[in-house]
């Protein structure tokens, strides 16, 4: 794949601004005042549970949906009213949106053909396009001669044909076989940073997001939970949601005591907001909790599952709290099920959320 | 005990699989025993008698093309191109009408006017003879309810015309066409309407550069059911019309009954053949057009 194209993009990279959007349908709160502001160039992926809401707040952008109250915005410009089809943005969808009845080279050309560009023009634009995404010698193919990778690797060069200011992503890789789903995602990546193009990148994948995104958006219930970068996210989720939808989280009782938190006997300082205490739960990454075989201690080994790298061990406490941990495959060996052992925490600073029952 | 016996079997399962496929035709000998019976013979019957002739005074026959002649000329030529007008036109009329219609069910937010609409087209779509040429004859004819409470005669309107028996017929196949192309309009995927708008296409540019050519293999194949439905209809034109209106299938009555001329048995069979004929060449005008406008279906 060569990338050799760099006029495809419109000259400056846009800015794009959700303002206090909100939307219902019937009884139920699609976007309860999205704020969220996308910087030029970068990669933003909005990640959410089904139903969260990014994809309302796409289309919102696309034009497909219209706001209740709130606005959208490019680069500034209130683009609100503007109808779908004299927006500015690139849309790649889920899958099956290729047109039938037109060839790999029509359907990206399409988009030129509406805009009255001269054929040999627009031909020679949508071969150039299809070299972009690697499938120059498939032209001349119908949608159902092409594989789900091929045919939303033409859906993305059709979405980039009318040099957008943006490209909106709506899960384009949901439908797609882990592999394929592996190596598109790179490239869409690649591409994105080559063309420099603003992107919104709808997944309720996080391992897509994570992987792919400048910053992650993440939704709930309609509202910005956090957006940061894909680090940050982890290491530093602002909210006990964040915690847990993104990577895993186990939940350990801990009670408040002193501006600290005292859990499995250690006392550890609070990060982040203080919920009212006293008895919180901690949260703790798998990969943070220590085990240690230990014939007096409490807690017992429930399983073990091998991940390669890295063994996950999920520990049942005194108190019957299941904790997850990832330990290094050398130092997991002698901990099969029912052995005896002690769970601890690094001397850090914690993640600690209400009670849940 | 059931491993033993997979592995025995599994040495003659292909034989088994072939014997299984060899058979696998007595399936249909009984619906090609029906067509036979049913379809063939009539047809081979008709093909027979349209080239007999028989002597009135000896009663002996002899093979002629004299029938065909007579079927292709005079009144019976004027009743086979009537015949072909009013279905062409009536056909492509329903279409034009019964695509929109069907379109508006399809997108309606009301199901259960969508079901309503469905069911009464399954209907109407199958209401032809003469209780549909009495309905129109009450309210459309000479002395019809609509006929003299608006005054229609004095603009000119009458029912026993070419035109009003094209009204009469799209009663019963904009039902027809709406029950056909709905299926294919429940097949367009908003989707392609997204990506089109998306790619800066207006409503029309959509419809004219994505839904109806993606529609078209089944907008064709409505035109040419409708057609055959108003070609082979006769049971409301002649309750209707009686033989004001030339059309082939009234012919053909009049030939068998003898109404006009006594011993045109055999030529009322080579006008059926003639429609045989017209059926025929309508479908090697469709076939090609329809796999053209489906390629990318193959």
């Amino acid at each position: 794949m060569t990338v050799t194209a760099p006029d495809t993009t419109a000259t400056t990279a846009a800015t794009v601004e959700f303002r206090g959007l909100r939307r219902e349908f019937g009884p139920t709160v699609a976007l309860d005042g999205l704020d969220l502001t996308v910087r030029p160039g970068e990669l933003l992926a909005l990640l959410g549970p089904s139903g969260c809401g990014k994809t309302t707040a796409l289309r919102m952008l696309a034009g497909f949906e219209h706001p209740d109250s709130g606005e959208v915005l490019i680069d500034g410009e209130d683009v609100t009213r503007v109808p779908a089809h004299r927006r500015d943005a690139g849309m790649v969808f889920q899958s099956y949106s290729l047109f039938p009845h037109l060839d790999a080279l029509d359907n990206v050309a399409f988009g030129l053909r509406m805009r009255k560009v001269r054929t040999s023009e627009r031909r020679a634009r949508a071969a150039e396009l299809l070299e972009l995404v690697g499938l120059a010698d498939k032209g001349g193919r119908f949608p159902h001669q092409l594989s789900g990778g091929q045919q939303q690797r033409v859906a993305l060069a059709r979405a980039l044909a009318l040099r957008p200011r943006v490209l909106l992503l709506d899960e384009p890789l949901s439908a797609l076989d882990a592999k394929v789903r592996l190596s598109l995602r790179e490239e869409i990546r690649r591409l994105q940073q080559d063309l420099g193009i603003t992107t919104l990148f709808v997944t309720h994948d996080q391992e897509e997001a994570l992987s792919m995104a400048d910053r992650v958006a993440v939704m709930h219930a309609g509202r910005l939970e956090q957006c940061a970068p894909p680090a940050e996210l982890y290491g530093r989720p602002a909210t006990a949601f964040v915690a847990e939808f993104v990577g895993t989280m186990s939940r350990i009782p801990g009670r408040l005591a002193d501006g600290g938190v005292e859990v499995l006997g250690q006392r550890l300082p609070v990060d982040g907001p203080v919920p009212a205490g006293p008895d919180v739960d901690v949260l703790v990454r798998p990969e943070a909790v220590g085990v240690r075989t230990d014939g007096d201690g409490s807690a017992r080994v429930v399983a073990t599952s091998f991940l390669g790298a890295a063994v996950r061990v999920t520990v049942r406490l005194a108190d019957g709290t299941e904790v997850k941990a990832d330990l290094p495959a050398h130092e997991a060996g002698g901990l099969g099920a029912g052995t005896a052992v002690t769970v601890s925490l690094p001397e850090r600073p914690v993640l600690v959320a209400a009670r849940t029952p | 005990m059931t491993a033993t016996a997979v592995r025995v079997d599994s040495a003659p399962a292909a034989a088994v699989k072939r014997r299984r496929r060899s058979l696998g035709w007595l399936a249909v000998v009984p619906l090609l025993a029906f067509t036979a019976l049913a379809f063939g013979l009539p047809a081979l019957a008709m093909l027979d008698g349209a080239f007999t002739a028989k002597d009135p005074a000896t009663g002996a026959t002899s093979y002629t093309t004299g029938n065909l002649t007579a079927s292709l000329q005079g009144a019976y030529l004027t009743a086979l191109l009537g015949s072909v007008k009013l279905s062409a036109v009536s056909a492509a009329l329903g279409v034009l009408l019964g695509l929109p219609l069907a379109q508006a069910v399809v997108t309606s937010r009301f199901r259960a006017l969508r079901e309503a609409v469905l069911t009464a087209s399954g209907v109407l779509a199958n209401f032809g003879g003469v209780p549909l040429a009495f309905a129109f004859v009450a309210t459309l004819g000479n002395a019809g309810v609509l006929t003299r409470h608006l005054g229609l005669a004095d603009q000119g309107w009458d029912l026993y015309s070419f035109w009003g028996l094209v009204i009469v017929y799209l009663y019963f196949l904009i039902p027809l066409m709406v029950l056909t192309i709905t299926p294919a309009l429940e097949g367009l995927r908003t989707q392609w309407r997204e990506a089109a708008q998306n790619n800066g296409a207006t409503p029309v540019q959509y419809w004219r550069h994505v839904a109806l050519p993606v529609l078209l293999p089944s907008l064709l194949g409505g035109l040419v059911l409708l057609f055959g439905s108003a070609f082979a209809a006769y049971a409301t034109a002649a309750a209707m019309v009686g033989s004001s209106i030339p059309l082939v299938t009234l012919q053909i009555a009049d030939a068998i009954s003898g109404n006009v001329l006594v011993g045109q048995e055999n030529v009322a069979l080579a006008l059926s053949l003639d429609m045989v004929l017209v059926a025929g060449l309508v479908m090697a005008v469709y076939l090609p057009l329809q796999r053209r406008s489906a390629r990318w279906l193959a």
